[in-house]
């Protein structure tokens, strides 16, 4: 039988302040880890969801992003005709659009930051059917209106409905705010495809072609026609794939991050070992007195791997504890295909913070491990001995 | 009487290594104790009587010899089952006490009983009532720094005996407390013994502790001297 949970508790009482310094740098490298796994978690989350599954997206063959896309808007007509797309109100939903980017100052950042926008027809709005209006209303044909992401209008200067941005030849009123589910949509601008493509001087230079297929089959027949068609030097990618391969921008942070953590883990690990060596050399008298009773070894390294345990848990719920503030806060970070901000919330999901409790706990089990050995194997007599 | 035999020595020798000597603890040691017997150990410092007492309780094996504990010969056991045997048949009395600084009376009694399969209500009557022997029943919720140096020695004599081991091996019980409380654990030593049929065995270097018991064994430079030899000089 081991010995019972409240003797590991008492010791870690015990040592108050031992217990509490070694609890926070374990609690700062989790709260380092937790951060990262937010930010990674939130872009993730606003990439991932960005796109419909009937949708294809039509580029320029070759181009990684539809700001470096051309496609001449006579290509429309032609994609339109292809069989196989879905219809609305008897027409075709085929969206043309044009993004560009622009510089935005932003609240914390007074020299800016780039920000997309998306030129689009009514029924490219149609389309996305799964994002609202939660302010203001849509722009008009002809007017210099914009609707801007939530993301833009809590994060950037002057975006608030009823204000005037100013970018390409002049001043755009901004008449409404759209919610897009925390997807990339949020970090975007949208106007009308005629007045972005007027102001912006592409009359005839398109940058996408929106696409929803009638059915899962129609979609992989769009794209290998689309593909396939040699006048046109085009090629769909599934919307949903586009966004996707977006998050990939998040990979050298995260790469950073987690080898920051791993670092500062292994420093924590030290930290618990040290810890739980000081405990074993301080209880060297009391292990030789429990093995004298019949306490065996391997009750002994159990005790000491638990004591460790509770100790990396503590750590783990401080870490917890310092990043939970992080948790809905938004930030943004720059997009290498989009060249643009793509705005996300930290997200501490519960897989999350169980993934930095575990990290913990590997800590404090890895840290442990020796000390507690060390107490299971010390013979009886030269434990006893100790002062 | 062999039956009544509790320990039964023979030729037992123990050598460790300190630092870069050999040193001889014990060499060509024969010894008997009968159940019921109070056997004091005595001889100066270094001539293997905690070495004996270990010996006898399943802490340390002996270099050669044999030794037999209520018939068990105890070099034939493995490590686990050593300690499962001490936990069942020993109880051991050390003479700095060696309570669980952060566990209460009740709760260092209880110790040796959580390798029992009593149950938390029968562990806290056993240790209530071992509490009770030693004359602590009011200090049961005290931790060992809130008692004094002769009741921490008595709560250690509870734990000792709360599962009721046939040997109590004594590790110099008196030799840190003062004359009053030395005392009233050699009573206490003495009426289990006496009242409970224990056989006890007790290193001391304290003359008037060893006149408590029923023989008196003296030890020098590693050998056991003859029974009813006189105390060496």
């Amino acid at each position: 039988m081991p010995l019972p949970l409240s003797y590991n508790l008492k010791n870690l009482t015990v040592r108050k302040t031992t217990t509490l310094m070694t609890a926070l740098g374990i609690g700062l490298t989790v709260a380092v880890l937790l951060g990262i796994l937010a930010l990674v978690g939130g872009l993730d989350k606003a990439l991932q969801a960005t796109g419909h599954p009937l949708h294809l997206l039509v580029m320029r063959k070759n181009s990684l992003s539809e700001l470096v896309s051309q496609i001449n808007r006579e290509a429309v007509s032609s994609i339109r005709n292809k069989p196989g797309i879905q219809q609305l109100d008897g027409e075709p939903m085929v969206s043309p659009e044009i993004v560009t980017v622009i510089n935005l100052p932003r609240h914390n950042s007074p020299d800016g930051a780039n920000v997309n926008i998306r030129g689009l027809p009514p029924m490219g709005i149609r389309m996305r059917s799964n994002l609202k209006l939660i302010e203001g209303r849509w722009f008009r044909p002809g007017q210099r209106e914009v609707v801007v992401g939530k993301s833009i209008a809590r994060r950037y200067v002057n975006a608030g409905v009823g204000d005037r941005l100013r970018f390409g030849r002049g001043d755009w009123n901004v008449v409404g705010v759209l919610d897009a589910g925390n997807t990339a949509f949020d970090s975007e601008i949208w106007v009308g495809l005629n007045q972005l493509a007027t102001d912006s001087n592409r009359m005839e230079v398109l940058s996408s072609v929106l696409v929803r297929a009638s059915d899962p089959v129609s979609l992989q027949a769009l794209q290998n026609a689309v593909a396939d068609d040699q006048r046109l030097y085009l090629e769909g990618k599934r919307e949903v794939d586009y966004y996707l391969e977006q998050t990939n921008s998040a990979e050298p942070v995260k790469f950073l991050g987690i080898f920051v953590a791993v670092i500062m883990a292994v420093g924590s690990c030290f930290a618990a070992m040290n810890t739980m060596y000081a405990a074993v050399a301080r209880r060297a008298r009391e292990i030789g007195t429990l093995r004298v009773l019949g306490f065996s070894g391997g009750s002994i390294l159990l005790a000491f791997m638990i004591e460790s345990l509770l100790l990396s848990l503590l750590g783990g719920l401080i870490g917890v504890l310092l990043v939970l503030p992080l948790h809905g806060l938004e930030s943004g970070i720059g997009n290498n295909l989009t060249f643009s901000e793509t705005g996300f919330d930290f997200r501490l999901s519960p897989a999350i913070v169980a993934a930095g409790v575990g990290f913990a706990s590997i800590m404090g089990l890895l840290g442990g491990l020796l000390p507690a050995r060390g107490a299971a194997r010390e013979s009886i007599l030269s434990a006893l001995r100790e002062l | 009487m062999v039956n009544d035999l509790v320990v039964e020595a023979t030729d037992l020798h123990k050598e460790f290594q300190r630092d870069a000597f050999q040193v001889i603890a014990l060499q060509d040691v024969h010894l008997t104790v009968q159940k019921g017997e109070f056997v004091a150990f005595m001889g100066p410092s270094g001539s293997g009587k905690s070495s004996l007492l270990y010996i006898i309780a399943a802490i340390d094996r002996p270099t050669r010899g044999r030794v037999k504990v209520l018939g068990r010969d105890l070099l034939q056991l493995k490590e686990r089952a050593m300690a499962d045997w001490r936990n069942e048949n020993i109880g051991f009395i050390f003479q700095t006490f060696n309570l669980i600084p952060v566990l209460t009376a009740r709760e260092n009694v209880e110790l040796p009983l959580l390798l029992t399969h009593l149950s938390r209500q029968e562990r806290a009557e056993h240790a209530a009532t071992a509490l009770g022997l030693v004359g602590l029943s009011d200090r049961m919720d005290h931790y060992p720094r809130q008692l004094s140096g002769g009741q921490e020695q008595r709560v250690a004599i509870a734990r000792a005996i709360v599962s009721d081991p046939s040997i109590i091996l004594a590790d110099e019980p008196t030799g840190d407390l003062d004359a009053q409380s030395a005392q009233e654990i050699l009573t206490i030593l003495s009426r289990l013994n006496r009242d409970h049929g224990k056989t006890i065995l007790m290193v001391t270097h304290d003359p008037h502790a060893a006149r408590h018991a029923s023989k008196i064994r003296y030890l020098e430079k590693g050998q056991l001297l003859p029974e009813g030899a006189p105390q060496p000089e």
